[in-house]
């Protein structure tokens, strides 16, 4: 799967935590950093890319980015994230970092565990 | 069987070394090659060290390079325990010859939408195994994934899938689990991991602990189905292979001194080189004086000597046996003679036995004297005591050592010929010393019950403990029976008294008889003197009568003479 993400550059402080990320956020103006892990195209990585662009694209209007990690390329990001199941979604952004494993195919408890509040 | 295929050594099972101590005796090479082993045990058993040790032995020993995925303890504490082993963890790691991935799984962390599976980790496995080129892996402990993930079924059969990679890519897997109630683990892993299964058990029997092992299952292997101890210590885990396949060990016809001259002459030279002797007695009859001895004829000798002592510390016996005129600290001093001394209760039984193993390997003694070994009873029951015993003789006899084994019998027991170990007939000398009280006092005897393979003296003799040494004296066999002590210095004295009068008696007749024979010469001599008087007195007679004659001839022809003149 090519990765296709709106922009592929990390800000700097991606890893520190900071005041200035909540503000940020609550200013309406955030990114949303998403990364999905896959292992190739599998029909579950291919469904949890599916859902989730759908999920962005209803509650995250051009608010977010979706970066795609195939481990089967680089395996070693495997270790640092700590990732054992496929396919796995992280929110890096906004913090406290979010994990979800599955295909995302209960696309409510998605919202809910990626902290969305549904459209009004 | 007829009509079976010969079996070509290719087909059989190729078997990887641990390099644990005494495991890979009892697996007959090892564990299964390229298959997955499940060791399993209650906490604290020792699996994780198990685990870790054939990771790190294959890698320092063995040249193989392994992989170490954990779930419960982090890489920088697995390393923390097995610098405790001696092993530079470190070192391994740069060298690329380990490698280890700590797997974080956190309930609360992770939630779970939809279908997925567990591709991540065999991500994570294989690039760990690609990098390092590893032929063994270690996963510990992989139940926790059943802690942090809800889906039984994707994780079982994710599992299943789990093994037969490994499989596939030919790696030697030990997996550990944690006992479960009933069943082997608590997960049931046994029902994918059958290839080997490993039991480590942490037992406490009155006190004292024992750790045990045990090969539950091997395929396509004969194994030792029993329960083997093992002990952990500072150089990891060693396990005890119990010597019971078969008696065919090599005998030797050297005879080894005891240290008293005496004995050595009742027993036709001394010890065979290699036996096992027996020495039995009630309190104070002077068994480990005895011992003692033997140490110091085997470092006379230029041999090492192992003293495990029971009861008594080194300093101790040290000091006793100068007593009697022996001189031990030279030999210690020499690394010629080694004491160890523990209380029975402080291990088990088969603690023991391992740590007599392990010192025994180490300092090759060509005697070892145990005193006593009636004491290990306290430290577990009659028959475990007698077994571990056995095994010990077993041990000292395929090494080749002689063995002297003190035993100490109770003072009221019906005979003591009959020492509660059984060890007798296992021994192939035993000595016996007896306390008897006569005349008010109370003196030692040794009898030579049996000696195996030699011609013995069948007399018993009174032991006497100076401080000169110790002393080995005929018995006196009186009318009234034996006798010792001072009553047979007393008897001595009489018949050296009956012996003196004896000869004075033979003396002062054959000074009567002296005299005789002088006084009867002397008789002789006197009819002699008086025979030869008379015979002079005949010669004379003679004599004088033919002067007589002569004479009147003489007168006669004067006269006549005289006369014809006178007439003219």
């Amino acid at each position: 799967m090519k990765t296709k993400a709106k922009t592929k550059k990390k800000p700097a402080a991606v890893k520190k935590r900071g005041p200035t990320r909540e503000k940020t956020a609550r200013k309406g103006g955030a990114e949303w950093m998403l990364r999905l892990y896959v292992a190739g195209q599998t029909p579950k990585s291919l469904t949890a890319f599916a859902n989730l662009k759908k999920m962005c694209e209803e509650h995250l209007a051009n608010r977010y980015s979706i970066e795609v990690i195939d481990l089967s390329k680089q395996p070693q990001l495997a270790s640092n994230d700590q990732i054992i199941a496929l396919p796995t979604l992280v929110r890096k952004l906004p913090e406290p970092i979010k994990r979800i494993i599955g295909d995302l195919s209960n696309i409510d408890r998605v919202l809910v565990g990626m902290d969305l509040k549904p459209i009004k | 069987m007829r009509g079976a295929k010969k079996i070509h050594l290719g087909d059989v099972l190729k078997k990887i070394p641990t390099g644990i101590p005494g495991f890979d005796d009892i697996t007959g090479g090892g564990l299964p090659a390229g298959r997955p082993t499940l060791v399993c045990g209650g906490a604290g058993c020792g699996k994780s060290l198990f685990a870790t040790e054939f990771l790190v032995r294959g890698a320092v020993q063995y040249g193989e390079p392994g992989v170490l995925m954990t779930f419960e303890e982090t890489a920088g504490d697995i390393k923390k325990n097995v610098a405790s082993l001696g092993f530079n963890i470190a070192n391994l790691i740069a060298r690329k010859k380990l490698f280890i991935d700590h797997v974080h799984i956190e309930r609360n962390e992770i939630e779970e939408n939809g279908e997925y599976d567990l591709e991540g980790l065999f991500i994570r496995l294989d690039h760990a195994i690609k990098v390092i080129g590893a032929k063994r892996v270690v996963l510990d402990t992989i139940e926790t994934l059943f802690a942090g993930l809800s889906n039984q079924a994707i994780l079982r059969s994710e599992l299943r899938r789990l093994f037969g990679w490994l499989k596939e890519r030919g790696m030697t897997t030990v997996i550990t689990g944690e006992r479960g109630e009933g069943a082997l683990t608590r997960q049931g892993l046994e029902e994918y991991v059958s290839d080997c299964v490993v039991l480590l058990d942490h037992r406490v029997n009155g006190q004292i602990s024992t750790r045990r092992l045990r090969v539950v299952k091997y395929r396509g292997s004969t194994h030792g189905t029993n329960e083997y101890p093992f002990l952990i210590d500072e150089a990891g885990i060693s396990v005890l292979p119990i010597t019971t396949a078969g008696m065919n060990y090599g005998v030797s016809r050297e005879r080894v001194s005891s240290g008293i001259t005496e004995l050595d002459k009742m027993l036709g030279g001394g010890f065979y080189r290699g036996s096992t002797v027996l020495l039995s007695g009630t309190s104070g009859t002077g068994k480990s004086s005895l011992g003692a001895y033997l140490a110091d004829a085997t470092c006379k000798r230029g041999e090492r000597c192992l003293y495990f002592s029971f009861e008594e510390a080194e300093a101790q016996i040290i000091r006793n046996m100068g007593s009697i005129g022996l001189r031990l600290e030279p030999y210690v001093r020499k690394n010629l003679l080694k004491f160890h001394s523990t209380r029975p209760t402080v291990h088990g039984l088969e603690m023991h036995l391992v740590l007599m193993h392990k010192i025994i390997e180490e300092f090759k003694p060509s005697v070892v004297v145990v005193d006593p070994v009636s004491s290990v009873q306290s430290a577990g029951t009659l028959d475990d005591s007698t077994n571990m015993l056995i095994r010990l003789v077993d041990f000292l006899r395929m090494k080749k050592i002689t063995g002297f084994l003190i035993s100490l019998s109770s003072a009221g027991s019906k005979s003591l010929e009959t020492t509660e170990e059984g060890l007798s007939s296992m021994v192939d000398t035993w000595l016996l010393l007896r306390n008897v009280e006569s005349g008010g006092e109370r003196n030692r005897l040794m009898y030579v019950l049996k000696s195996r393979g030699m011609a013995h003296s069948n007399q018993v003799r009174e032991f006497l403990i100076t401080s000169q040494g110790i002393k080995l004296m005929e018995v006196y066999l009186g009318a009234g029976g034996i006798l010792t002590g001072s009553a047979r210095v007393n008897q001595l004295n009489l018949e050296r008294a009956q012996t003196q009068n004896v000869k004075e008696e033979f003396k002062r007749k054959q000074l009567a008889l002296e005299h005789r024979r002088k006084a009867m010469e002397a008789q002789i001599e006197a009819l002699h003197a008086g025979f030869l008087a008379e015979q002079e007195e005949f010669a004379r007679m003679a004599a004088n009568e033919q002067w007589q004659k002569k004479q009147t001839e003489g007168y006669q022809q004067a006269m006549a003479r005289s006369r014809r003149i006178i007439r003219k």
